[in-house]
């Protein structure tokens, strides 16, 4: 019997080693693959210039400057609001079953296809916002009812929201509420215990969520495809009434629409790596504030 | 029983869970000032139901209250709005756990200080001497003096608790609630906090729930014992002790339930 036992225990940490090295195996294998294969492409004015007609010379600033502006956008409109939410959720509302409702809504929300998303983005915020914009002001011709960067922004941002709800809940409810009543018996109102314990104990938790949707956001293609993100603009002004280039959408594009694939090949996985590089800096920043913030609070 | 000097009284005091059960149930009793009056009774009894009503603690677990609890100065506290309970927690009423919560990522003077914010106190000024003040009282001062900006969690047990008695009386509130203050502390920990309430109940007017028999008859001048939800027997310690006049009473003393 124990030589089973001691088997067991053997095969359980083959197991558990194996998977944790898989991970990291499959992020090194994909960024060795794109590494090789783009970098030769890289140089700064692969960066820095706007691409050609064919899209095979020239560079991807556009497509930088769109995503960042994209991500950037879909941050000022989601965190604030994901936050709020989440603080209503958790600190303010009774635990009944209107808030299971809401719960259940915002969950059902975070796993809904992100193209639906798109179709909704482009349905909402481009045809009936928009529309009521350009009616309200008396435009006659369409200026907010048009694709481009704002509309991408709220679609994303709408993408974006309940993953943000839900992390931030998650982070609050990490705090113990020993911690509330002990605030509440200081003679604090709940603003305050929310202010000065709550979320000061959360912000960890609270950026753990800021990462992950500015992640998401800055991978994803199918929501901006009907709301704002073009084929080719190579001149983009960076207005958010503009259509916009994307990287991950012209990853697409290249991996799909190019007439030669030798040549476009060196251009996509290139662009790949910026778009990884963008994605992991985003990430990085986050972790960084993250591991400041752990060292304050366990000094 | 009849009190001349009362700080606060409660009439029929009753405090109600959500799921309909009553926590405590039609309890009178006047609170003598300036003494420590222990609640003891056996585990579910309604001790830390009814201290957590007195300051409406329990308004955080859907509690609804019957009766009245009246204040020195005539207020009673079911009748206050929200507000003004803050300002009655933060100001009259100090409040101590039964497991020490130091607040989080914050330093011995800035956990001490929390209280002051409420208050509007500035940052600075006279921060320092109350804090400084605050942990003399609590026995504190001299084992935290040179590491006050050191985490308030890096106490230890016995430590952190003095540490919240010292942020419960910093604002001088005339009434201070201890909901077991000792149970998760080792002897000598308990010792210093017992020592500790009986030294404040010169300025204070103390409440203390224990289960701990022998810790009643240490510190407290006045004994109340709880069976079910309802007031058995309210005396003297003394007299609770050696010569209680309910059966009940009697035999959780002698230890036949618990």
């Amino acid at each position: 019997m124990r030589d089973y036992r001691k088997g067991y225990e053997l095969a359980f940490k083959i197991i558990t080693n194996a998977t944790a090295l898989l991970v990291v195996a499959i992020v090194f294998f994909i960024l060795s693959i794109v590494t090789i294969k783009g970098f030769d492409h890289l140089s700064w004015e692969f960066i820095t210039a706007e691409p050609t007609g064919d899209m095979l010379h020239g560079g991807i600033w556009p497509m930088i400057k769109g995503t960042v502006m994209l991500v950037m956008m879909m941050s000022i409109l989601t965190v604030p609001l994901g936050t709020v939410i989440a603080i209503y959720l958790n600190e303010v509302s009774r635990k009944n079953w209107f808030y299971n409702i809401i719960m259940s809504a915002i969950r059902t929300l975070a796993a809904v296809p992100s193209i639906v998303y798109g179709l909704f983005g482009f349905a909402f915020f481009v045809n009936i916002v928009g529309g009521t914009l350009d009616w309200m002001i008396g435009y006659e011709d369409r200026v907010f009812q048009e694709r481009c960067l704002l509309w991408a922004a709220f679609t994303m941002g709408a993408l974006t929201l309940p993953t943000n709800v839900i992390s931030v809940t998650e982070a609050l409810k990490l705090v113990p509420n020993e911690q509330r009543h002990a605030g509440m018996c200081l003679g604090y109102t709940r603003w305050e215990v929310i202010k000065w314990i709550v979320f000061p104990q959360a912000i960890s938790g609270i950026l753990t969520g800021l990462v992950l949707s500015i992640s998401r956001g800055a991978g994803e293609v199918a929501p901006i495809l009907f709301v704002g993100v073009a084929y080719f603009i190579p001149h983009f002004s960076g207005a958010p009434l503009d259509q916009f280039m994307e990287l991950g959408y012209h990853i697409f594009v290249m991996a799909t629409q190019s007439p030669n694939v030798d040549k476009a090949a060196p251009v996509l996985y290139a662009t790949t790596f910026v778009l990884l590089v963008l994605t992991f800096t985003f990430n990085a920043i986050g972790q960084i504030v993250r591991w400041i913030h752990r060292r304050k609070m366990s000094r | 029983m009849k009190i001349e000097n009362k700080a606060i009284e409660t009439f029929d005091f009753s405090v109600k869970y959500p799921n309909g059960v009553l926590g405590c149930d039609s309890i009178s009793m006047p609170f003598a000032a300036n003494e420590v009056t222990a609640i003891i009774g056996p585990s579910g009894c309604g001790k830390s139901t009814f201290l957590k009503g007195m300051n409406r603690l329990s308004d955080e677990f859907n509690c609804t209250y019957q009766g009245s609890v009246i204040m020195k100065n005539g207020t009673d506290v079911m009748n206050l709005d929200p507000y003004e309970l803050c300002l009655l927690r933060g100001n009259k009423i100090g409040y101590v756990m039964q497991k020490p919560v130091p607040f989080s990522g914050k330093t011995i003077l800035q956990d001490v200080s929390m209280p002051l914010r409420a208050n509007m106190e500035p940052d600075g000024g006279n921060v320092y001497d109350k804090v400084k003040s605050a942990l003399e009282k609590a026995a504190l001062w001299d084992e935290v003096h040179d590491r006050l900006n050191d985490l308030s969690t890096s106490l230890s047990g016995g430590q952190q608790q003095r540490l919240c008695i010292a942020r419960a009386i910093i604002n001088a509130p005339e009434i201070l609630l201890l909901d077991e203050p000792c149970s998760s502390l080792d002897p000598k920990s308990t010792q210093l906090v017992e020592n500790l309430i009986l030294e404040l109940a010169s300025d204070h007017t103390i409440m203390i729930v224990t289960h701990n028999m022998q810790q009643a008859q240490r510190v407290a001048q006045r004994t109340a014992f709880f069976y079910e939800g309802k007031l058995i027997e309210y005396d003297f310690t003394n007299a609770i002790f050696n010569n209680p006049s309910d059966e009940l009473t009697g035999d959780y003393i002698v230890g036949k339930f618990s």
